[in-house]
């Protein structure tokens, strides 16, 4: 059977992503781990994230997972979520905090107060359904595979990831300029929205990450 | 761009979804997983769950209800009713809910906001805000507590409106804004219930006294009430109950109406 890890650090709920991926690959072993062991022999691996960055660094940090993660952000398929995308980049400004640094780039506030290109203003956190567009040499990305462009995903936020190589973009939103909401690189697929509340969007990137197989075209 | 949501609300009680009006006539409305998917599948974008359970033995009732909904409804859950202390968020949370909402308990102490944002995120602390036109005229600021900067025509109620604060409503938004909630649920209790549509003063002049999303509700009867809560009371998302439960219209007509609003919808 195959197996998807979803790695517990300490930080957030992660019953939901469990949740939802067990509705999406019922013939898989979908587990909740914090053991290093269970995270190397897993198939799949998705780090979620939902609470600050200082915080979830420092978890992440004593959780002493930090080798088995490396380890597998460059061997099998790996899926970051909403703050698991963040955590990928190098930096984040959210408290000056080094992050995992498997991509380049960092994560930076959206402005406050926000506004919209006419002058009104436009709320931080980014909460809500937004679409999500994909750049051209994505589109054929085995994660976005039955998931239409401009699709809307659930997201709630107030960092967001700047790839340091517009290359890693894999989705944007507009808010009111265009931001990276998904980003990837070989076997790393990673999130900004929730797709684990984004209803059937949401699902079919679950459901095509259970059955990636880290390669991305 | 962002969209608007829409959001029916549920009123639990006992691990039920029940239904009435002013809580007096309660008749069970259903088992809580069939409601949401029922409202999931007509294109809800979030769900609100708000507790009415008196007693803290049914409390496991409603974690057990949370966590049915959650595995099998795949959008947003917000749940309120009960919540004391910043550690009540995390059973609530961890049973499935993405959001918890705070009332009266953040009155009572508004470090609560503080704490929960702090442990949980900003994007998972609600603060519920009922508020009422003042009867009288507003106090002199001379009379203000510490903290206030302006007085507005609204008071904060809690105790599911039973009991006046003396806190002015828009001060109150901008406090809890402050201190870390992520989001303002407002309810106009003079509304609530009337079918008359929002109070659009009230919800324009939270919205314009905060960074942070606010959500319309109370006094929602038709279609249109929820375009101008939108449109000219500036809210992000608008939440009703009894047009939705009651059959009179659907989440996909609510959202179809929106749309041809000239509004940005999930659709």
């Amino acid at each position: 059977m195959k197996s998807v890890a979803i790695v517990d650090y300490g930080m957030g709920n992660l019953r939901s992503v469990a949740k939802a991926f067990m509705h999406v690959a019922p013939d898989q072993s979908i587990v909740i781990t914090a053991d290093a062991k269970v995270i190397a022999e897993a198939d799949r691996v998705v780090l979620p994230g939902q609470a600050a960055m200082p915080e979830s660094m420092v978890a992440l940090n004593a959780s002493g997972l930090r080798d088995v993660l490396l380890q597998a952000s460059k061997d099998r398929p790996f899926f970051g979520v909403c703050l698991g995308l963040q955590m990928l980049f190098e930096v984040s400004e959210e408290g000056d905090t080094p992050s995992l640094g498997y991509l380049p780039g960092k994560s930076v506030r959206l402005p406050k107060p926000h506004r919209d290109h006419d002058g009104s203003p436009l709320k931080v956190p980014h909460m809500g359904w937004n679409a999500v567009h994909f750049p051209e040499a994505m589109r054929t990305h085995p994660c976005w595979q039955g998931v239409a462009d401009g699709s809307a995903f659930y997201f709630a936020h107030s960092y967001y990831a700047v790839p340091a190589d517009n290359v890693l973009i894999a989705g944007f939103a507009r808010y009111p300029d265009p931001i990276c909401v998904a980003a990837a690189r070989a076997n790393i697929f990673a999130v900004q929205f929730h797709p684990e509340k984004s209803a059937d969007a949401g699902l079919q990137v679950l459901k095509n990450f259970s059955e990636w197989n880290g390669k991305p075209l | 761009m962002l969209c608007k949501r829409i959001i029916p609300c549920l009123d639990i009680k006992d691990g039920r979804v029940v239904k009435g009006v002013n809580f007096v006539g309660l008749r069970d409305a259903g088992d809580p997983v069939e409601v949401a998917k029922r409202y999931n599948d007509q294109g809800a974008d979030e769900l609100c769950f708000l507790d009415i359970t008196a007693s803290v033995e049914a409390r496991g009732l409603l974690y057990d209800l949370i966590e049915r909904v959650a595995s099998q409804v795949f959008i947003p859950l917000t749940v309120g009713g009960g919540v004391k202390t910043a550690e009540d968020l995390r059973p609530l949370l961890n049973a499935g809910a993405d959001k918890v909402s705070i009332n009266t308990a953040g009155v009572n102490d508004p470090t609560i906001f503080d704490k929960a944002s702090h442990f949980y995120g900003a994007q998972c602390v609600v603060a519920a805000i009922d508020a009422k036109r003042r009867v009288s005229a507003p106090p002199h600021p001379r009379a203000l507590s510490q903290g206030e900067r302006e007085v507005s025509e609204w008071e904060v109620f809690i105790h599911g409106g039973r009991t006046a604060t003396g806190k002015d409503a828009v001060a109150w938004a901008r406090e809890v804004a402050d201190r870390g909630a992520g989001e303002i649920l407002l309810t106009s209790m003079d509304r609530d219930g009337a079918k008359i549509g929002f109070d659009l003063e009230l919800t324009r002049a939270i919205a314009d006294a905060v960074s942070i999303p606010v959500i319309a509700s109370g006094g929602v009867g038709n279609l249109q009430h929820l375009v101008d809560g939108v449109q000219k009371g500036g809210a992000d998302a608008v939440l009703a109950a009894s047009i939705f439960h009651y059959g009179e219209h659907t989440v996909a007509e609510a959202k179809a109406a929106m749309r041809d609003a000239g509004i940005r919808v999930r659709m």
